[in-house]
């Protein structure tokens, strides 16, 4: 594929005057680094960093049964957070066998007005998807891809965007993690500003206009905030133990083998989320796998795809695997037996490694958790 | 472009090559490898003593990214490993052509490096991979 066949996001340029090594991305030509990705990495573990994450598919439902269609589209419950202006929630979209579509993020911005954020490889499949529920719901969905949208992540993420993007930005400083917030409504510099992210630090990730995004990113580089490509992003989003969609979690994948129970509510029986019956039978025929973290004992790196031996217990499979920089070590995720305790070893070019078996987390707020 | 040495020989998989007083080679990966790769974090060395025949992956550099092979460039044996990688990886991303060398082997014919190729081939090579 040549680079003119790839998507740019409106940052582009940006990028390239920043000096940022671009690859193909999912068809996209996205930033994986500028320099060196460990940097980037500690850069948000200890200040600040920015990614461009213009890429991901922003979606905006409308209309008076936008709950009640949510409420069946999602294996997590929409009413926690209905009624709730700017109240975020994390959710599995699943098939009617109960495999995973994609994960996502939703902000109930209004009674009638749900925004959704979903992965940019997934976005023709999860669209087309989400058209063919629409049933009756007076449910009006529009993919907002004149919007972009940056994430500025780590320990002075909140205070130096509050510089960068001055006054508007100020109502944001109030909002408590996993909230949105709309400021500059209706005017050109109209944002939307969300205390999400994928890093596991404290942060902010900003919708705005396409035409503003440079601005945006240029602004909060003056402010001090580094921008990071989409390398760091991953051994980030891996120490903070988050799931990768297409690595961790497909449509073939149960969420309650891929870590993501506790997405799935099944406490209001009358809810008859798509995919509520088969993660029933699965439960009542017994989960024969959990999903671990890894913490590789040696010298080495841990990848997706490694089998996974657990002695008395049998074999499972490594999903995600890095070198996590904060904790010089080689860390992953795993799907392995029910009954695996706290040793495993991994197959790494014929040879079996020890792993030590650890809850996820790995790394929170600078913190390391799992050692 | 990335620097390419002239006094050095170069491999199709981006090896380089350096041919010392004694007739025995040193081994490691290019500038534009590195680069590719990233930021090292794990390399597995060969086996002093070891013989391997030329294009037979005998090491591994593992960066954040990616795991990638290191072939040895022609017919030889292994007589020394850069051990400071296994605890200083990174010195591959800091200076490839010198601290960041891997190994050194003793060729079986020393003819073979001539047929590697010399530094302005593999501009040509590199040239031709980035467009």
């Amino acid at each position: 594929m040549t680079q003119t066949e790839l998507k740019t996001t409106p940052l582009f340029n940006a990028h390239q005057k920043m000096g940022a090594k671009l690859v193909d991305f999912g068809g996209w030509n996205m930033p994986v680094h500028y320099g060196s990705q460990i940097e980037e990495h500690h850069q948000v573990r200890k200040d600040a960093g920015m990614f461009d994450v213009c890429h991901m598919t922003i979606v905006d439902l409308r209309g008076s049964d936008v709950i009640a269609y949510l409420s069946r589209l999602l294996a997590n419950d929409v009413a926690k957070i209905a009624g709730k202006p700017g109240k975020a929630l994390y959710s599995c979209m699943l098939n009617n066998e109960g495999g995973v579509i994609d994960d996502l993020i939703i902000y109930a911005m209004a009674p009638d007005w749900v925004r959704v954020i979903v992965n940019s490889a997934t976005r023709e499949n999860d669209l087309a998807w989400m058209r063919s529920q629409l049933g009756d719901n007076a449910v009006e969905l529009t993919e907002r891809d004149d919007l972009a949208m940056i994430a500025v992540q780590g320990p002075n993420a909140r205070v130096l965007a509050g510089k960068a993007l001055g006054d508007d930005i100020a109502g944001a400083e109030e909002l408590k993690p996993f909230n949105a917030i709309l400021i500059n409504q209706g005017a050109d510099n109209e944002r939307f500003v969300a205390r999400t992210g994928y890093t596991g630090e404290d942060g902010y990730e900003i919708v705005c206009a396409n035409e503003q995004a440079e601005s945006v990113w240029n602004g909060l580089y003056e402010a001090g905030v580094r921008p990071c490509g989409l390398g760091a992003r991953d051994t980030l989003r891996l120490e903070a133990g988050m799931n990768l969609y297409g690595s961790d979690m497909d449509e073939t994948t149960s969420p309650l083998e891929s870590g993501l129970s506790w997405t799935v509510d099944f406490s209001d029986p009358e809810r008859h989320f798509i995919g509520r019956e088969a993660l029933e039978k699965q439960k009542n025929n017994g989960i024969k796998y959990k999903f671990v973290g890894l913490i590789l004992n040696g010298k080495g790196v841990l990848r997706a795809h490694q089998k996974v031996i657990v002695e008395g217990e049998g074999e499972g499979e490594l999903t995600s695997g890095t070198f996590s920089p904060t904790m010089q070590k080689a860390i992953g995720f795993a799907r392995v037996p029910v009954g695996a305790a706290e040793h495993c070893q991994v197959e790494i070019r014929n040879k079996l490694l020890d792993a030590k078996i650890v809850k996820l987390p790995f790394v929170r707020n600078g913190k390391v958790l799992s050692g | 472009m990335s620097d390419i040495p002239q006094e050095l020989k170069y491999t199709k998989s981006h090896e380089w090559v350096r041919v010392e007083e004694d007739g025995t080679l040193t081994v490691g990966i290019t500038e534009h490898a590195q680069g590719l790769l990233g930021d090292m974090v794990f390399v597995e060395l060969p086996e002093v003593g070891e013989s391997y025949e030329a294009e037979q992956d005998c090491a591994v550099v593992e960066s954040v990214k990616a795991a990638s092979d290191i072939y040895c460039p022609v017919e030889g044996e292994v007589i020394e490993v850069n051990e400071e990688l296994e605890d200083a990886p990174e010195q591959i991303n800091v200076n490839a052509y010198h601290e960041g060398w891997i190994f050194r082997i003793n060729p079986s014919n020393p003819d073979d490096v001539d047929n590697l190729m010399n530094a302005d081939d593999y501009a040509a090579l590199v040239e031709a991979e980035e467009h």
